[in-house]
This record gives structure tokens, C-alpha cells and sequence, in this order.
């Protein structure tokens, strides 16, 4: 009788309805936005330490950044493709375009930035290691070109901005979920970028300078600490619509998405924040790569978190 | 020209005879709906009464989907309709993800989203999209809105003040109307989905949209993870309080 007395409380109930659709952007898309914040974000990072510092600081930068970031954007683009229904007819982006989608102005983006990269990548790997290909023609023409490099790189920094922000536009225009709002996920887009970028320079940052290496640690601990601001204030005082509220009194409730949010920011927001600061004054090499390795966790978990409890929302 | 839909609740009966012509016309698989007639309960007993609103895509006149679609394969007809070209479509599941309304599918057979086109090939050829010629009540009345002397014009005219679209909040525009609804009938966030009172069926969120198998990498791991059996789940988390004070459009 308790379950009956349940239902004759004044309430409008659903009592017959087909399966609704669950999750449509799962774990792939997730893997692609993440693999795209660390394609552009090493550019972005390596961009300001070019800037800021001399090459002998960091002498493998001028490889390592391309190549970072070509693996990263291959992840993207490959998972990009595999989430496809009919990934064969990707070809249709390019040949029957529609403008006022940001998954057309993003993929034309993304291809061109690729594109870039990769010379990028030819002209660095080239350069720094001059036995390779020391026969082959096309090396010779590529190493005969090695000022396109600079050329190329003011381009692919302008780039990367919007490249890392598109997806941001895409969730603005998935208007059926009102969590995804555009100015909040373009800055949430590009923090993660700095997070990243930064974190895979971390990594490899073993010979560079001591100014350089405390540089990243800014930068991470600044991203880190403004993203998870933004995602507080998202979380706690959110004055969105009411689907908004329902998805995320559903987050608060608890269950898995509660878990793995919390994860998420302690993981990759909390601990790094705090091992990168105490960095800035005793330098600990091997916990600033733990940090770095927290940082990509604790950003894959978040952007999955967001990414797919609007999702859960019923729309019908 | 502009093509658009209204549904008299009143008269709606839960036939669900619309469903299934459309189903029948469109050839519409299994595991997916254009169209489809959801129930619901409202108010406490003995004073209940049961609502049944049919939903499908609204045409709207700023539609989402036709916005996020990036190579044009949901695109506007010179009537108004919101159509789709399968042929065309990549699968990308944008336009699921725009459509406030959840009126869009991934077609299981075509790996393409589908979705209700107001039967455009009949109306091409003259005859009336398929729920409407089968629902007996002639609930379901269509036709031009922007001519006046239409049924459907004569409708929201005499029913001004009780004519409603679903999210009007959302700005899209939708040229789909009901008579007779409300809040609780018409707000997804207004009504429990409690697991286990359904009639026939319990609550459930397809775990998959679309072939379980549809990508390229699920080709690779299947055959060495098996597929994707448990596709139904029981969850929903729509359990928002609300109260029902007044009923809509029921029987």
C-alpha cells in the first residue's frame, strides 16, 4: 500500500510512453573534445613560451609541440569519424556544406589546422634530425623550406582559437540541451586547453629551463583554478532554465554522475591546483607530472560528466 | 503556403490508430517512433483522469535541426515542412541533440536520422498525411495556416486563448498546436515517469540510438566482446514534484 499511496499523491504521471533515447554523444565524443583540447593546446602554450623564452630554453619545442599536437588532432579526427552513423559520407561536409551549422565550420577548421600542423611537423622533425630521409627528394624540398615554419606558425596559433572553441558553438546549438550554454563552454573550451597543453609539456619539460618549467606551472595552476571556479559556479548557483535545474539536481542527488563529477574536479582541478602552487616555490619534478597525468584524467571525467547528463533529460 | 498540424486533446481518444499509420506508412522500424501517443495520469483519486498527447516533429519555422544538420539533409520545404534527406545525412546525431522536442531518430536500418515530414510525399501527390486520415475522432486537423479560410485557421481562431505549442520558451517557432493542453501535458518536467506504473511497459532509456554496431570500431571489438544485448535500461530521472490541480484535455 505504500507504493499506492506513492501514486495517489497529486502529481501527473507518465503511464504509457515508448523507450526514450538514452545517450546519443557518449564517451567518443568525449575522447574527441578532449583529444582536440591537447591538439590545439600545445600550440597555444608552446605559442606563449616562444614568446616568452629563448628556443635554447626549450630545445626540442619546435618538434615536440607539432608532433604533440598531430597525434592529438589524429585522435580527434579519427573518433570524429568512428561516432559517425555513416562515416563514409563525411565527404559531404566538404562537398554539400551547410554554413550555419559549427559542425561544418568546425570540421573545414579542424582539416586546414591539421593540414598546417602536419608542415609543421615535416619541417621540425626534419630540421632537428638531419640523417632522416638524407636521400629522399621530397625531404630535400622540405628541408630547403624550413622558413615556412615561422611563417606557417603565426597562422596555426590564430587558428587554434577557434578550432579549440567550435565545439563549444556546436553544444550552443544543440539547443535541446540548455546546459550547454555557448559563453560559459567557449571559456570552459579554451581554459581546457591551457590545462592540457600545458600539462603535455609538463611532461616533457624534464631538460627545458627552470623559468620555462615554472611558466607551465602558472599556467596550469591558473587554468585549472579558473576552470573549476566556472564549473562551482555552474554547479551550485546555476540561473539557467529549468531543464538546466533538473539535470543538475539529478547530478546533485548522487549516483554515478555525482561521483564521477567530484572525481573529476579533485582529481584533475583540486590536486593539480595545489601540487602546481607549491611548485612555484620548491620545484617537485615528479609531482608536477603527476599533476600533469591528473590533470588529462580529471579533464576526460569532467568533459564526459557534462557532456552526458543533459542527455538523461527527458524531452518529451 | 504553410503547412502546419493541431491536435484537439479533448478529442483525442488514445487510439493510438495515427501511430500506427504511421508507422505503416512510413515503414517506420521497430524500436523507433515518428509519431507516437503518450498517456498520462493526472490528479488524485477518485479524481483522475488520463490525457493522451500525441507527439511528433513541429515543423518549427527556426528549426534546430535544420541549423545543426551540416550538410543540408534536414532542410525546409517551400510549405514549411522540415524534411530530410537521407541520402544525404551523415549520421552525426546533431540534430537529435537540437531538437527540444526529442522528434528525431536514428533510423536503425539507414544508420540516418528520420523523423516526421507531415507525410511530404502524400501531400505532394494531394492526399492527407497518414494520421490524419486514420484518426476516427479527427482530432488531428492539418493544412495550410497562412489561408484563412483553411480548417485549421477556423480552429485556432475559434479556440483562441486554449491554442498551445510545446516549449514556446525555446523560440523555434513550431508550426504544430494543440487545443486543449497544459502544463502538465505539454511540459516533459511537469510529469513523473515512475519506474515500474507503467501500464504496459516500463520506464526506459534506449542505451543505443541508432544500429548498436554502427561504427567502424564496434565492427572491430564486437566480434571479440560480443554486442551490445542489455540496449534496454530502466532509468529515467525525471522525478520533478508537481501539482496536478486541474485536468487537460482528459477523459
Amino acid at each position: 500500500m505504500d507504493h499506492v499511496s506513492t501514486i495517489e499523491a497529486t502529481k501527473a504521471v507518465v503511464t504509457l510512453d515508448v523507450p526514450l533515447p538514452g545517450i546519443i554523444w557518449g564517451w567518443m565524443i568525449t575522447l574527441n573534445m578532449w583529444a582536440k583540447s591537447i591538439g590545439t593546446g600545445v600550440i597555444l602554450v608552446g605559442a606563449y613560451l616562444l614568446y616568452r623564452h629563448k628556443k635554447e630554453d626549450m630545445p626540442n619545442l619546435r618538434w615536440m609541440m607539432p608532433l604533440i599536437s598531430f597525434i592529438a588532432l589524429n585522435v580527434f579526427l579519427l573518433f570524429t569519424l568512428l561516432d559517425l552513423h555513416q562515416p563514409l559520407r563525411m565527404v559531404n561536409i566538404f562537398f554539400h556544406p551547410h554554413w550555419t551549422s559549427a559542425i561544418t565550420v568546425g570540421a573545414w577548421m579542424a582539416s586546414l589546422f591539421t593540414g598546417l600542423v602536419t608542415l609543421m611537423l615535416a619541417i621540425g622533425l626534419l630540421d632537428a634530425f638531419p640523417e632522416v630521409g638524407r636521400h629522399l627528394g621530397i625531404a630535400k624540398t622540405i628541408r630547403g623550406k624550413t622558413a615556412l615554419y615561422e611563417k606557417v606558425f603565426p597562422f596555426v596559433v590564430f587558428l587554434a582559437f577557434p578550432v579549440t572553441m567550435y565545439t563549444a558553438i556546436i553544444m550552443a546549438e544543440a539547443s535541446a540541451r540548455e546546459l550547454w550554454a555557448a559563453p560559459a563552454e567557449v571559456i570552459q573550451m579554451l581554459l581546457a586547453a591551457f590545462m592540457v597543453g600545458s600539462a603535455s609539456f609538463i611532461l616533457i619539460a624534464g631538460k627545458w629551463s627552470e623559468s620555462v618549467r615554472k611558466d607551465l606551472s602558472w599556467i596550469l595552476m591558473l587554468s585549472v583554478l579558473f576552470s573549476f571556479l566556472m564549473y562551482m559556479g555552474e554547479y551550485f548557483f546555476s540561473f539557467k532554465a529549468s531543464e538546466v535545474e533538473a539535470t543538475l539536481a539529478y547530478v546533485h542527488s548522487g549516483g554515478e554522475y555525482f561521483v564521477q563529477f567530484w572525481s573529476a574536479m579533485i582529481m584533475g582541478y583540486i590536486i593539480p591546483f595545489f601540487i602546481a602552487f607549491s611548485s612555484l616555490k620548491n620545484e617537485n619534478r615528479t609531482m608536477m607530472r603527476f599533476a600533469a597525468v591528473l590533470t588529462f584524467i580529471g579533464l576526460y571525467l569532467a568533459k564526459s560528466t557534462w557532456l552526458e547528463i543533459p542527455q538523461m533529460l527527458s524531452l518529451s | 503556403m504553410k503547412l502546419g498540424f493541431l491536435v484537439d486533446l479533448n478529442l483525442c481518444m488514445g487510439c493510438k490508430a495515427c501511430e500506427i499509420a504511421c508507422k505503416v506508412e512510413n515503414e517506420v522500424p521497430l524500436s523507433s517512433w515518428r509519431l507516437r501517443v503518450k498517456y498520462i495520469d493526472i490528479g488524485t483519486f477518485p479524481d483522475t483522469s488520463r490525457s493522451f498527447t500525441p507527439l511528433r516533429c513541429n515543423h518549427c519555422e527556426s528549426a534546430p535541426c535544420e541549423r545543426i544538420c551540416p550538410v543540408s539533409a534536414l532542410h525546409y520545404l517551400d510549405n514549411g515542412i522540415v524534411n530530410i534527406d537521407s541520402s544525404r545525412c551523415i549520421g552525426c546525431a546533431g540534430c537529435m541533440m537540437a531538437c527540444p522536442y526529442g522528434a528525431i531518430y536514428m533510423d536503425p536500418e539507414s544508420n540516418t536520422a528520420d523523423k516526421c515530414t507531415y507525410c511530404a510525399h502524400r501531400i505532394e501527390g494531394g492526399l492527407m498525411p497518414a494520421c490524419v486520415v486514420a484518426c476516427p475522432v479527427e482530432a488531428n486537423i492539418f493544412g495550410d495556416i497562412e489561408d484563412e479560410t483553411s480548417q485549421i485557421s477556423h480552429y485556432i481562431m475559434e479556440h483562441q486563448g486554449d491554442v498551445q505549442v510545446r516549449k514556446p520558451e525555446k523560440h523555434t517557432d513550431p508550426k504544430h498546436f494543440y487545443v486543449g493542453g497544459g502544463n502538465q501535458t505539454l511540459n516533459p518536467l511537469a510529469h513523473e515517469r515512475i519506474e515500474g506504473y507503467g501500464l504496459f511497459n516500463n520506464i526506459t532509456h534506449l542505451k543505443e540510438i541508432g544500429d548498436t554496431h554502427h561504427s567502424m570500431l564496434d565492427r572491430f571489438l564486437n566480434p571479440i566482446f560480443g554486442g551490445h544485448n542489455d540496449h534496454l535500461k530502466n532509468e529515467s530521472f525525471v522525478d520533478m514534484p508537481n501539482d496536478a490541480s486541474h485536468e487537460e484535455g482528459g477523459h
